[in-house]
């Protein structure tokens, strides 16, 4: 049992969890949304700023509080590194990416080169009841990200 | 230990359950009898009886197994009724659960604009949302007691906030958060003072405590079959037999009615006028079994070895460093759920770990956000004992925490 533990509880995990990467609510932002995880209690309120890139708008910041638990907070931190500085089309193939790992019960095989540390989270997929703690900083972004591009198109 | 259930190893034979072993091997250590109690095999097996050899609809059926199936179920009336020291058996209506028991109360007492209805910090989900719900429907004003910082009810506002306008005041007998066992009578007093309803959510004391409403003096009383031992899908409201026999139907259907035209309805006395449609005819028969199995240890007993339990608990959960206790640390004070934070790791974290070494606990909000908003904390941890709980087992809790603490590098 401790093994998948620690297949729950990877190091990555604990160390994202320890010392987060991009936490805190920064300016500039178009749009900011408040997720929570209605059974747990889990919290996020996250913000998307969106900036122009050479082909395409690209993932200018992304800057969040939340409150909850080491799968829920490490997420965020991996998010955050993967998506920031990315163009929106390639981060939204990422979340992709991430979605699939993590609804794969298991089964699926990470991608290192596309998910980086968020290869950490492939033993939470074992642990249906944790899924939706990796999920949750995950969904409020594509939320943000959708809602920031509605904006733009907009103004 | 003083005040344990002499016949502990007995007891605990009752309950299959705890003989199993979880992934890896572990014995299970359940401490999660405020979320749903362990059911002994007498009420398995009455239950498996009744549905291999009695089955049939109940009321309605003109043949042997009818006349045995309402037998059983009716009976199940009689021995909740007594469970309650209820004077009439009449008074004993099943529900879906304590919160159905809740709603329904919410929606047939009449509340209109200049009314209030008064609650506590410290209510389930169940006995605020109703309200709520009831209150916007009607114009009334939902008012509630506060809490103190060691997790009691604060009274001192209590004549300010019950007056001549209040129509209803509702209130748990013991926090399934805190733990604390509220001052009933003295609530129960202040309600009829002014003429209002008094209405207690019975969900965690009726499983602890010897309950009597006649000794209360309440109007109202809810509890769950599924916390008593018995199964889930089944509840029950007990109430004042002139005052059930006022409020207006809640669900219409079969089996509430005296008679039905197509213009219109006249129906039943209490208990029937709230049991429309076939009831949970098994999980009641469950129950009546349950009751009468917590009866013969005797509710006495149980309380006085949840107290044991509690305090053995108390003790061992202040041993760990880092760990703050929610609510009263006089186990006398509380029932038997203890919630607690634990400094540098997240509850959902703490019950993970412990979960793989077999300790059953909950975490999160425990359907009462106000009350935690209270404490300034967004979740905790519980672990919450029943009849069937050891000393060693609170040691197991105790020595998992100390593990967790290791595991993520706070100690």
């Amino acid at each position: 049992m401790s093994t998948d533990l620690d297949s729950l509880y990877q190091e990555i995990i604990l160390d994202h969890y320890k010392n987060p990467h991009h936490k805190g609510l920064r300016d500039p932002f178009e749009s900011e949304v408040h997720h929570v995880n209605p059974t747990c209690g889990d919290e996020v309120t996250l913000r998307v700023h969106l900036a122009d890139g050479p082909d395409g708008s690209v993932v200018g910041d992304v800057s969040y509080d939340a409150v909850g638990c080491s799968i829920s907070q490490a997420s965020a931190s991996v998010l955050t590194d993967l998506v920031i500085g990315k163009p929106v089309d390639e981060a939204m193939s990422i979340h992709a990416t991430f979605l699939e790992l993590m609804q794969g019960k298991g089964q699926v095989e990470p991608d290192e080169d596309v998910l980086e540390d968020g290869i950490a989270f492939a033993g939470v997929a074992k642990f249906p009841a944790r899924v939706k703690c990796a999920l949750l900083s995950w969904m409020a972004w594509k939320d943000a990200t959708t809602q920031a591009q509605t904006e733009g198109e907009t103004r | 230990m003083d005040g344990l259930l002499p016949d502990l190893d007995v007891i605990r034979k009752d309950f299959p359950i705890l003989e199993r072993t979880l992934a890896g091997g572990v014995p299970l250590v359940y401490l999660d009898s405020a979320n749903t109690s362990q059911k002994p095999q007498v009420v398995i097996d009455t239950m498996v009886d009744h549905l291999e050899r009695h089955n049939a609809n109940i009321a309605r059926a003109m043949h042997q197994l009818g006349a045995e199936s309402t037998e059983a179920y009716e009976s199940a009336r009689d021995k909740v009724a007594s469970f309650l020291n209820a004077p009439s058996r009449n008074e004993v209506v099943f529900t879906k659960n304590a919160t159905e028991a809740l709603n329904l109360l919410a929606r047939t007492i009449e509340l209109g604009p200049g009314d209030n209805v008064v609650i506590t910090e410290m209510e389930h989900h169940s006995n605020i949302v109703s309200w709520q719900l009831a209150c916007e429907r009607s114009g009334a004003e939902l008012r509630w007691f506060g809490l103190t910082d060691d997790g009691r009810l604060d009274l001192t506002e209590a004549d300010r906030l019950v007056d001549e306008n209040t129509k209803v005041v509702a209130f748990t007998w013991v926090s399934n958060m805190l733990g604390t066992i509220n001052p009933v009578e003295d609530l129960v007093a202040r309600a009829r003072a002014v003429g209002a309803y008094s209405v207690i959510d019975a969900s965690q004391a009726a499983p602890q405590l010897p309950v009597d409403v006649q000794a209360v003096g309440c109007d109202f009383l809810v509890f769950t079959g599924h916390k008593v031992c018995g199964p889930t899908g089944i509840g029950v409201l007990w109430g004042r037999q002139e005052l059930l026999d006022e409020l207006p139907p809640f669900h219409g259907g079969g089996e509430m009615i005296e008679t039905v035209t197509m213009a219109r309805s006249t129906y039943a006395r209490a208990p029937h006028r709230f049991e429309a449609g076939t009831p949970p005819i098994v999980e009641a028969v469950g129950l009546g079994a349950a009751v009468d199995y917590l009866s013969h240890i005797g509710l006495e007993a149980i309380h006085r070895h949840e107290q044991a339990i509690t305090a053995y608990a108390l003790e061992g959960l202040q041993s760990v460093p880092g760990l703050t206790v929610l609510g009263p640390l006089d186990a006398t004070q509380r029932g038997g759920a203890v919630s607690f934070e634990l400094d540098g790791v997240h509850p959902h974290d703490i019950a993970q770990v412990l979960d793989s070494r077999g300790v059953a606990v909950r975490a999160g909000h425990h359907c009462a956000k106000p009350a935690h908003a209270r404490f300034g904390v967004q979740s905790s941890t519980r672990m919450s004992s029943y009849l069937y709980t050891t000393p060693a087992e609170v040691d197991a809790l105790v020595e998992a925490l100390h593990h967790t603490r290791s595991y993520f590098k706070v100690a």
